[in-house]
């Protein structure tokens, strides 16, 4: 090698690649932005809710239960117990966001392998899982979820993994017919001629071309996610009281509706909100994706 | 055809297999003993242990396995702990009170949905469509539970137009197509069919959009031929699709009524499933859920085969 | 036209021999998943291909071309058959590894043969990184042939497919192959997709390339023109099988097998005296599914006698002894009466 090609290495016009691109049109869509700026508030506030909030959120008092919005000291009102909705609203945002975002996470990397594997090595392994997937897949997913956190019992981590479990075979089946699809196009016949290992061609070729349709999918699946989780929790599965929680604030609240009905329904605004900017997200990204360049 | 259907039944078998054995499975993976979840809290030692012979419980799993699927083959979904009733007697009633909300939420949800769909494809790309779009969006966000809660809020509760809680008036009782129980019926029916419409709008737009930009309908247009022709066509190519998602989506409401039945306490099979697990009636949980998923796993077979007898292109094995 | 049928001269030891290659593929589909039928796409294929010359193959779509090439780089594995490079048998005495970096292959797509999320040296430098070299030496290598052939690396380097014409793709991609240095590059209907005037400049690069790099080709086309115009020798496949093979002046002037002679006269000749008045085929080549008996084309065959639906026809020489040709007319004593034709 010269010194000539070492110089034009270093002086090769790049062209953005493909996630620069999606990157671009991402932040150009106002849709996007607006909702990318709810999401994360809602996040910083859940996070930063000892700070954010203006009191405690279990301290209760019998004198001053279900206050309507706009009471002075309680601009959002109080609950069953006394305690401030505000308080509660942005506090129950940590549970809720944690419950309704992690099985996708989780989720999205599980069901990515094992729909990658399958689709990847195709043949018997490929039954094999994905007839296992079909299984699950059987059941509506509202019902698999209710099944298995009603069967382990409540507790956040009982409704984490049943809302896992829910996730996996969504995700898997994208991942597996996605990635079926490339492994038939030439340039993943064209590594294997140059001797590249299956898993350098997956992690090369493979993974690069496939993840981004699987990442969309599964940010769809955040909302639905999201709604589910509560919903647990609305049950009297997932999270326990007095931990405050969106879903769970709902359920205790649902008596209060003859007494303070719009009091009672904030929790559930707040899932809509979040819902509905998730997506918003997923939808945006989505149509920044789906161009070619 | 034939060799269609064969597929696609021998296809179904294995996967109905493995939902009963996720749903066997169900009352082991409970946390404690699997014998407390046939017997009341209570029961002598003596008992737990006849109990535990005559459940198979001292068994290995898939002998159990074997023993709970011939008994459940033959109708047996064991005894619910709460009631001491046949869990199979106590799904009766709740399955037709779940099949009649979750039909007419389907049906409501698939006219709106058709028709906000159809809109947003004919008018696509204009504001129409956005706002079209806007209200499926909303529809496939809205927690449903919370949806109706504030139903009751503004019907019940503010106007007190519709009521809010129950199956008919004086708690209990057969259902009846009067008034008095219709009324009843309008804000959970009306709360569930916003979960199929946002779907059933999307896909009809999708449809409509997708058949419109095709060029013999831009030719049709050309010649002046348009609007009834034109929606004839539409409906004509996009019926197998909106009747496939229809099947799928009342499918899913049978499943998926538990929050909306807890919310509007109809006494349904989601009704059932919320006192199963506010009771820890694992009999009751694990009966319930398999005849759902079995229901769903049916729907899904007859949806394919009428899908594939209006359109033998679907045949793709 | 006068038939030979003596022993083939010895010729020295050919940089790549086929030997009686064959893959059957399984048709799934059957009842409880069972194979519903077998389809022979390539049935005891054999050939030599001499160093520094071009091998052409052709043949209806579905014949096997494309198949035999996959097979011959083992993208897909061959059910029976070798493959000997330079006296060396694949699998035993050389590695699957290290006959891909003998033997590489440029596909027919040329946007799908790129993956859309990597640029141009990228795509190039991936092959030497794979095989051990380091990133700043593949790049380099990279941009040395991204120059040889014909594209500026500083424009085209940092690009991605979309961003380059159909024949600028395919030059990324005859680079790609040149990478692992190889003897042999097999071009599956490479420049098929191309326009006539772009399909011209490639196949003058590849020209170029094969003197100056002392390159061996296997040129897997269906266009019969350029076949001719770029091949030493070429070979003729019918469903799986090799029908024909010779010299490509030979086997163009005087072809033995009526199905090259049907190929040939369905192509249109810019000299009207030499179309030939021979009618060009009629209708689809046979299910490979379930082959015909005997010689494969006997069904479409003007000059089938009984003996073609009974008995497989072998290899014949034909006058020029690097000719032959799998037809029952050219045996004597099989009970064929020939092609009723002197010449």
């Amino acid at each position: 090698m010269t010194a000539t090609t070492l110089d034009a290495i270093a002086t090769v016009q790049k062209s953005p690649g493909y996630w620069n691109n999606v990157l671009r049109r991402f932040r150009r869509d106002p849709v996007a932005m607006f909702a990318l700026f709810v999401v994360l508030a809602l996040i910083l506030m859940a996070v930063f809710a000892p700070l954010v909030a203006p009191a405690d959120p279990y301290r209760a008092s019998m004198l001053r239960r279900l206050r309507p919005i706009g009471t002075e000291g309680f601009p959002l009102g109080t609950d069953e117990l006394g305690r401030d909705m505000l308080t509660r609203l942005i506090y129950g945002g940590r549970l809720s966001l944690l419950m309704g975002v992690t099985p996708v996470i989780i989720a999205f990397f599980v069901g990515s392998f094992i729909g990658i594997t399958a689709g990847y090595l195709g043949g018997r392994v490929n039954t094999v899982l994905m007839r296992t997937i079909d299984v699950f897949f059987a059941f509506p997913s509202v019902l698999l979820a209710i099944a298995l956190s009603g069967a382990l019992g409540a507790g956040v981590f009982n409704g984490l993994l049943s809302l896992t479990i829910v996730f996996v075979p969504p995700i898997a089946r994208i991942a597996e017919s996605v990635t079926t699809a490339v492994r038939k196009i030439e340039y993943v016949e064209a590594a294997r001629a140059s001797g590249a290992s299956a898993f350098t061609i997956v992690r090369v070729h493979v993974l690069g071309n496939v993840i981004g349709p699987i990442f969309v999918y599964a940010t769809g699946l955040i909302s639905v996610s999201l709604i589910l989780a509560s919903g647990l929790s609305f049950l009297g599965l997932g999270v326990k009281p007095p931990e405050p929680e969106w879903g769970l604030m709902l359920n205790t609240l649902r008596n209060a509706i003859y007494v303070q009905p719009w009091v009672a329904a904030l929790p559930g605004l707040m899932i809509f909100i979040t819902s509905i900017s998730f997506n918003l997200l997923s939808d945006s990204l989505r149509s920044a994706m789906d161009v070619k360049s | 055809m034939l060799k269609y259907l064969g597929a696609r039944l021998l296809y179904t078998l294995p996967v109905a297999v493995g939902v009963s054995i996720v749903c066997f499975m169900l009352v082991h993976i409970a946390p404690g003993d699997p014998l407390t979840s046939v017997l009341p809290p209570d029961a002598s030692a003596q008992l737990q242990q006849e109990m535990r012979v005559i459940y198979g419980f001292d068994k290995p799993l898939p002998v159990q396995y074997g023993m709970w699927l011939l008994k459940t083959l033959q109708g047996d979904l064991g005894t619910s702990i709460a009631t001491g009733r046949p869990v199979a007697a106590e799904l009766g009633r709740a399955l037709s009170n779940t099949l009649m909300l979750a039909a007419l939420a389907t049906f409501i949800g698939f006219a709106f949905g058709s028709l906000f769909g159809f809109v947003a494809g004919y008018f696509r790309d204009t504001w129409i469509d956005k706002a079209a779009s806007l209200v499926s969006i909303i529809g496939v966000s809205v927690p449903h539970y919370w949806l109706g809660m504030v139903l009751v809020i503004i019907f019940s509760v503010q106007l007190n137009l519709l009521p809010a809680t129950g199956a008919g008036p004086g708690g209990s009782g057969e259902w009846r197509w009067d008034w008095a129980h219709i009324q009843h019926l309008i804000l959970p029916a009306v709360t569930m069919s916003v979960i199929p419409m946002g779907i059933v709008a999307r896909t009809v737009r999708a449809l409509v959009a997708d058949i419109l930009s095709q060029e013999f309908v831009t030719g049709l247009r050309a010649k002046g031929l348009l609007d009834f022709g034109v929606f004839r066509h539409v409906v004509k190519n996009a019926a197998p699709t909106a009747l496939a998602v229809m099947g799928l989506q009342l499918g899913y409401l049978l499943g998926g009524s538990i929050l909306i039945e807890t919310v509007f306490s109809w006494p349904g099979t989601g009704f059932l499933l919320g006192q199963a697990i506010f009771q820890r009636d694992l009999p009751l949980l694990q009966g319930t859920i398999l005849v759902l998923a079995m229901i769903f796993v049916a729907l899904n077979l007859m949806v394919d085969i009428v899908q594939s007898l209006i359109d033998p292109r679907v045949q793709r094995s | 036209m006068s038939v030979f049928a003596t022993e083939a001269p010895a010729l020295k030891t050919p940089l790549l021999q086929i030997n009686d290659l064959t893959k059957h593929f399984a048709l799934n589909g059957g009842f409880l998943g069972r194979a519903a039928g077998v389809v022979r796409a390539v049935d005891g294929v054999s050939f030599d291909v001499a160093g520094g010359e071009t091998l052409g193959i052709v043949g209806e779509s579905g014949c096997g071309k494309s198949t035999t090439a996959r097979l011959l780089v083992d993208l897909i594995r061959p059910d029976s058959g070798q493959v000997v490079i330079d006296g060396r048998l694949v699998g035993v005495d050389m590695s699957v590894r290290e006959m891909r970096r003998h033997m590489q292959m440029v596909f027919q797509d040329s946007y799908a043969s790129l993956n859309p999320r990597m640029t141009m040296e990228d795509a190039i430098a991936f092959g030497p990184m794979v095989n051990g070299e380091s990133k700043a030496r593949a790049l380099g290598l990279a941009h040395e042939l991204l120059a040889k052939v014909g594209l500026e690396p500083v424009r085209f380097a940092g690009r991605y497919p979309h961003e380059l014409s159909g024949g600028q793709r395919q030059r990324v991609n005859i680079a790609r192959a040149l990478a692992f240095s190889p003897k042999i590059v097999i071009l599956d209907e490479a420049v098929s997709a191309l326009d006539k005037s772009v399909e011209a400049q490639v196949l003058n690069l590849l020209a170029d390339l094969k003197s100056e790099l002392n390159l061996t080709y296997i040129f897997i086309s269906h266009d019969l023109n350029v076949v001719r115009h770029i091949s030493d020798r070429v070979m003729v496949m019918y469903l799986g099988q090799v029908v024909e093979i010779g010299p490509v002046n030979s086997l163009y002037a005087q072809p033995a097998h009526p199905y090259t002679r049907a190929l040939l006269g369905a192509m249109p000749s810019m000299d009207p005296d030499r179309r030939t008045m021979e009618a060009p085929l009629a209708g689809d080549p046979p299910n490979p599914i379930n082959p015909p008996t005997g010689c494969r084309f006997h069904t479409r065959c003007k000059f089938a006698a009984e003996v073609c639906s009974q008995s497989q026809p072998i290899q014949h020489i034909l006058a020029d002894a690097r000719h032959y040709a799998a037809c029952h007319a050219y045996t004597p004593g099989s009970g064929h009466p020939g092609l009723g034709m002197s010449s």
